[in-house]
């Protein structure tokens, strides 16, 4: 027998015997998670607030733009303020033409990329596959936003998202991913909440400890 | 008595006394308290968040199979390996088999419990490997050649002192004591371990069964490098972890984070659902996951305490447990310390070893009221000690039960018994509290209340 039988045959006789629950047992709907979770507010402007509440207290950085030229300026802004040498992105809608309007040398990670190259980066720029109102979120996936280290290995990790991509809650980016790419997922998903964190030392709130230090989410 | 009961006593006894310690964990529980409660208000209703919580792991662990066999089955779908491992050795086997095969030189690892359970470390090194711990608490700890302290703050029996003092002996590099210096040194050298290693294993948070996929929390990024920079990725997961759809993450994901460490959510919540696929930039490019049972399926048997299976390892109850902030981390001589490791150990490990656990407990029940599961923790405590001593009664104990019952049973007995009882008490006072006192282990630190001059039956008649 393989272990995965053993194991099975284990499971299947231990169930046997009923457990006693101690009320409800029925699996909650998504209406019962948001009668109990924080509230997100009903309006789109009530949830942009809460966005950008959030990220206050998170220390990301959450600015609304008007369009692509003032996009444009806040980036060059952070480039000269920051000093940066190199950019790495993916290609995109929204970053493709914007990282290569800096100047700069310009890694895009799309089909492979060497990693010692993508550590030498003062910057990641990526797009979203959702903003989420209810935490101040970034959603990016492995497919969608240049795969899984452009948002983590460089020390700054700067998001472009447009407006329309805001949901109020999980419970929405969850059905938000389910519908957007049906049963075939990127093999990574990942719920960026704020730039990288510890408190191991004495509990004390160092950011950065091993992703990025900044967070800034461009929305158009 | 066992030998982890003799150490627990040892470790106590000493542990309680040192202020030291006290002061350090009294610190940041008082600062984690104070976040916690705060989130918890945030809340529209938190107790029922607690008991919708409840439910989705009560459906998860009591259709175990059904939700294991989804989950393997999707997971291998998107070109995972999928590895089944009923005992420690088991699942050390394959680790090392697959390192073997990968050529691997360097392991760089994300937090993970169970690899603690099953000594993974040790192993991985006597092999001849080089292991890195990757979470800054993890990292700090292996340097110390120490376990982690708790289930989500390793390193907080610490000071930042002592770990400036690791870094030097050990990286020679500590140009401070400063938090941020110190994580900032950190930072530099794992980036290297990053760049080096060959494989990198994780722990996992929940396990999907719809989807297929593993999810992983965190705030410092470390797992998200993990699983980005290695060829070769394995997860480590205990069987007991699924959740039955992708959005019981929404209340799953914010619900730890709160009890964890009081925050709305942590900074990284990551599922991962195989290797690099087609058209996907980087990623490794073989995922293992390995399955582990190690008696969690003699927990599953027992009916009565099968909700311990429901723990999402937050450590709340830890944090709350007035024996836990005494005794620490350590005293425990278990992986998991606090009530629920109490609870489980003696599955896990041995009823009669380790039923000390199930008194180190005062039975507060503030565990139980804490519980973002709705773990039935201090009753499992006292069923602990039930079974332990229907297994394997005391002598002693049954002789005094045997004696106790007749008298009890009769009021004239019982009736004399307590007058002999205020007489004895006078010559008690001779030899308590000493070696010759019977009752030495109780009475050296505690007052018995004497004996009532008149009984309530004796009052009773009086006043007839």
């Amino acid at each position: 027998m393989t272990e995965r039988e053993n194991i099975f045959n284990r499971i299947h006789e231990a169930l046997t015997v009923k457990a006693q629950a101690h009320g409800e047992t029925s699996l909650p709907t998504t209406a019962d998670h948001r009668r109990v979770l924080p509230p997100v507010g009903a309006t789109v402007d009530e949830q942009f607030a809460l966005f950008a509440r959030n990220a206050v207290e998170l220390r990301a950085i959450f600015k609304l733009v008007k369009d692509s030229n003032q996009l444009t300026a806040e980036l060059r802004a952070l480039r000269d303020a920051e000093n940066w040498k190199r950019v790495a992105a993916h290609k995109g809608q929204l970053v493709s033409a914007l990282a290569g309007s800096l100047g700069l040398p310009l890694l895009l990670t799309d089909g492979g990329y060497d990693k010692q190259e993508l550590e030498q980066c003062d910057v990641g720029i990526s797009e979203c596959d959702a903003l989420v109102a209810q935490t101040a979120t970034v959603v990016v996936t492995s497919r969608t936003t240049g795969g899984r280290a452009l948002s983590v290995l460089p020390p700054h990790h700067v998001v472009i998202a447009r407006r329309e991509q805001l949901v109020p809650d999980l419970s929405a980016a969850f059905a938000l991913i389910k519908s957007k790419h049906g049963a075939n997922y990127p093999s990574m998903i990942s719920f960026i909440t704020g730039p990288s964190r510890t408190g191991d030392i004495e509990r004390i709130l160092v950011l950065g400890a091993h992703g990025p230090k900044k967070l800034t989410i461009f929305c158009v | 008595m066992s030998a982890p009961a003799t150490h627990f006593k040892e470790d106590a006894r000493r542990v309680s006394a040192d202020l030291r310690h006290r002061g350090i964990i009294q610190t940041a529980m008082g600062k984690y308290e104070v976040v916690r409660d705060q989130r918890q208000r945030s809340f529209q209703d938190w107790q029922g968040a607690r008991q919708l919580a409840a439910a989705t792991k009560w459906q998860a662990v009591n259709h175990l199979d059904k939700h294991l066999e989804q989950f393997a089955q999707q997971i291998e779908s998107r070109g995972t390996k999928v590895h089944w491992a009923s005992t420690a050795a088991q699942a050390r086997d394959i680790i090392l088999g697959i390192l073997r095969e990968k050529n691997a030189k360097v392991v760089v690892k994300s937090k993970a419990m169970t690899s603690e359970e099953i000594h993974l470390n040790d192993a991985m090194e006597q092999a001849g490997y080089e292991v890195v711990e990757s979470d800054l608490g993890e990292f700090i700890v292996q340097l110390r050649e120490e376990p982690p302290y708790h289930l989500v703050f390793p390193a907080m029996h610490l000071t930042r002192g002592e770990i400036k003092d690791v870094f030097e002996r050990k990286l020679h590099d500590a140009p401070s004591d400063e938090p941020e210096v110190l994580t900032m040194v950190a930072r530099r050298v794992l980036r290297q371990k990053y760049l080096q290693a060959d494989v990198g294993i994780t722990g996992a948070n929940f396990a999907i069964a719809e989807t297929g996929m593993v999810s992983i929390t965190e705030n410092e990024g470390n797992a998200r490098l993990t699983a980005a920079l290695p060829r070769t990725m394995i997860t480590l997961v205990g069987i007991e972890k699924v959740l039955p759809r992708l959005e019981d993450l929404a209340l799953f994901l914010p619900m730890l984070a709160v009890m964890g460490t009081g925050q709305p959510i942590t900074c990284y919540n990551t599922m991962y659902g195989g290797p690099r696929q087609p058209g996907e930039a980087d990623g490794p490019e073989e995922y293992h996951v390995v399955l582990l049972d190690n008696q969690r399926t003699t927990l599953l048997a027992d009916a009565e305490q099968r909700d311990a299976l429901h723990c999402i390892r937050c450590g709340a109850c830890l944090n709350v447990c007035p024996i836990f902030r005494n005794v620490g981390g350590y005293t425990y001589g278990t992986v998991y310390g606090g009530p629920i490791g109490s609870v489980i150990t003696p599955h896990l490990r041995g009823l009669q070893d380790w039923k000390h656990l199930s008194y180190a407990s005062s039975l507060c029940g503030a565990c139980t009221e804490t519980c973002p599961v709705k773990i039935d923790l201090h009753h499992h405590l006292l069923q602990n000690r039930r079974n332990a001593s229907r297994s394997k009664p005391i002598w002693w104990q049954k002789i005094a039960f045997k004696l106790f019952a007749p008298v009890a049973n009769s009021p004239a007995l019982w009736s004399l018994t307590t007058k002999l009882g205020r007489i004895g008490q006078v010559f008690h006072g001779l030899i308590k509290g000493g070696v010759l006192d019977p009752a030495e282990a109780w009475t050296k630190t505690r007052e018995l209340p004497p004996v009532a001059k008149q009984s309530f039956r004796e009052w009773w008649k009086e006043r007839k």
